[in-house]
């Protein structure tokens, strides 16, 4: 927990107020851009350009918005987009930044699609998208790995065990994802309920 | 899959999954992999680790690759509709929800519901990741790919850029 005195220590130069909300362009254009730089991840390029280059939050309201986005369902950064636009703007802002987000990329990808049906067969390309996977799958094993490192130092039985029962139900017994939330999701809340009013007591 | 209009299967099918999609996009890869491939039929599993590689190297969020899957079932508006279907109702939800959530509240339901969510949404990124390793990584080289930019990417800051052209390079050698 940060003290509240001190709001973004590592930003000492950045005010928390508020510049003038800006106009549904300018929110279509900054979200196109930080979209269209986000190789492997937006969220980088997001918070950079909304806390630090265009000072339309501060630090703190950043997390905030961020967290609660990523307890919802969907896409992280996709209902940040949504979120964020209509904090600022009302919902044609949300729109506004929900299209800056998805439009570009969206197109670029439609293209790649067209070009890959028709070429996905060139034995080439093929290896050349062969190689290119097997990195990928590396990269999401070295991001799991990172994301599991706070569990593993804590040790907590339960917490290592539904992670290990989800990936054994949904990668080796390829059980459909709705099943396995609908028993995993009430199982972990209980747990962690369970767990914390332990530690409180 | 006869009758069925493509499009509304399209919308029906990621419209549900985006609703179930906790820990985002890289959580939602194994069920993407078992309705496409596996249900539907949509792509084969080759076709399947390639939209994923595509996905992991093009601009944008990587929820993207819903795109891929809905051009190969449907073409451009296949496309269109499976992207907004996979973003648009929870973009909704999370619309209305921080409404709601406005004002900061003293519960602390929330933060322990987060809490509770990480083992599981951790548990399905790795699940993606066996799913997806046991289409590419069918040779020993191919293998020893994936754990070398696995090591590389934990212990390093490289941009992931240069590791998906590393991987690329080496394909085009013929080496994986």
């Amino acid at each position: 927990m940060s003290p509240d005195s001190a709001p973004a220590a590592q930003e000492p130069d950045i005010p928390a107020v508020h510049v003038q909300p800006p106009g549904l362009l300018a929110l279509f254009l900054a979200f196109a851009r930080m979209s269209l730089a986000g190789f492997g991840g937006v969220l980088v390029f997001a918070r950079r350009a909304i806390v630090e280059q265009h000072r339309w939050m501060t630090a703190d309201e950043f997390n905030e918005t961020f967290a609660l986005c990523h307890f919802l369902p969907g896409p992280n950064i996709v209902n940040l987009s949504m979120v964020f636009g209509a904090r600022l703007r009302g919902i044609a802002g949300g729109i506004a930044a929900f299209a800056g987000l998805l439009l570009p990329p969206t197109l670029i990808m439609t293209v790649l699609a067209v070009i890959y049906a028709r070429f996905g067969n060139v034995e080439v390309l093929s290896r050349i998208l062969a190689g290119i996977s097997c990195a990928a799958v590396g990269l999401l094993i070295a991001v799991v790995f990172r994301m599991m490192t706070p569990l593993l130092k804590r040790m907590e039985p339960i917490a290592l065990l539904l992670m290990l029962g989800v990936f054994l139900a949904i990668g080796v017994a390829r059980l459909p994802l709705q099943a396995v939330l609908l028993v995993a999701i009430p199982v972990s809340i209980g747990a962690t309920f369970l767990l914390r009013r332990k530690v409180a007591a | 899959m006869n009758t069925e209009n493509p499009l509304w299967a399209l919308i029906s099918t990621f419209g549900l999954m985006s609703l179930f999609a906790v820990g985002g996009a890289a959580a939602a890869v194994p069920e993407m992999h078992r309705i496409a491939v596996d249900v539907h039929h949509w792509m084969t599993d080759k076709q399947f680790a390639d939209a994923y590689a595509i996905a992991q190297l093009s601009p944008g969020p990587n929820v993207l690759i819903v795109t891929l899957i809905g051009y190969a079932v449907a073409g451009i508006p296949g496309a269109l509709a499976a992207t907004l279907a996979m973003c648009l109702p929870t973009a909704l939800v999370a619309y209305y929800v921080s409404r709601l959530l406005n004002r900061p509240s003293q519960s602390r339901w929330p933060a322990l519901i987060q809490a509770a969510l990480v083992p599981l949404s951790i548990g399905l990124m790795a699940a993606s990741a066996l799913i997806l390793a046991q289409s590419t990584d069918r040779t020993i080289a191919a293998v020893l790919l994936t754990a070398v930019v696995a090591v590389i990417a934990s212990v390093s800051r490289i941009n992931p850029l240069w590791l998906l052209l590393a991987g690329g390079l080496l394909g085009f050698a013929g080496i994986v």
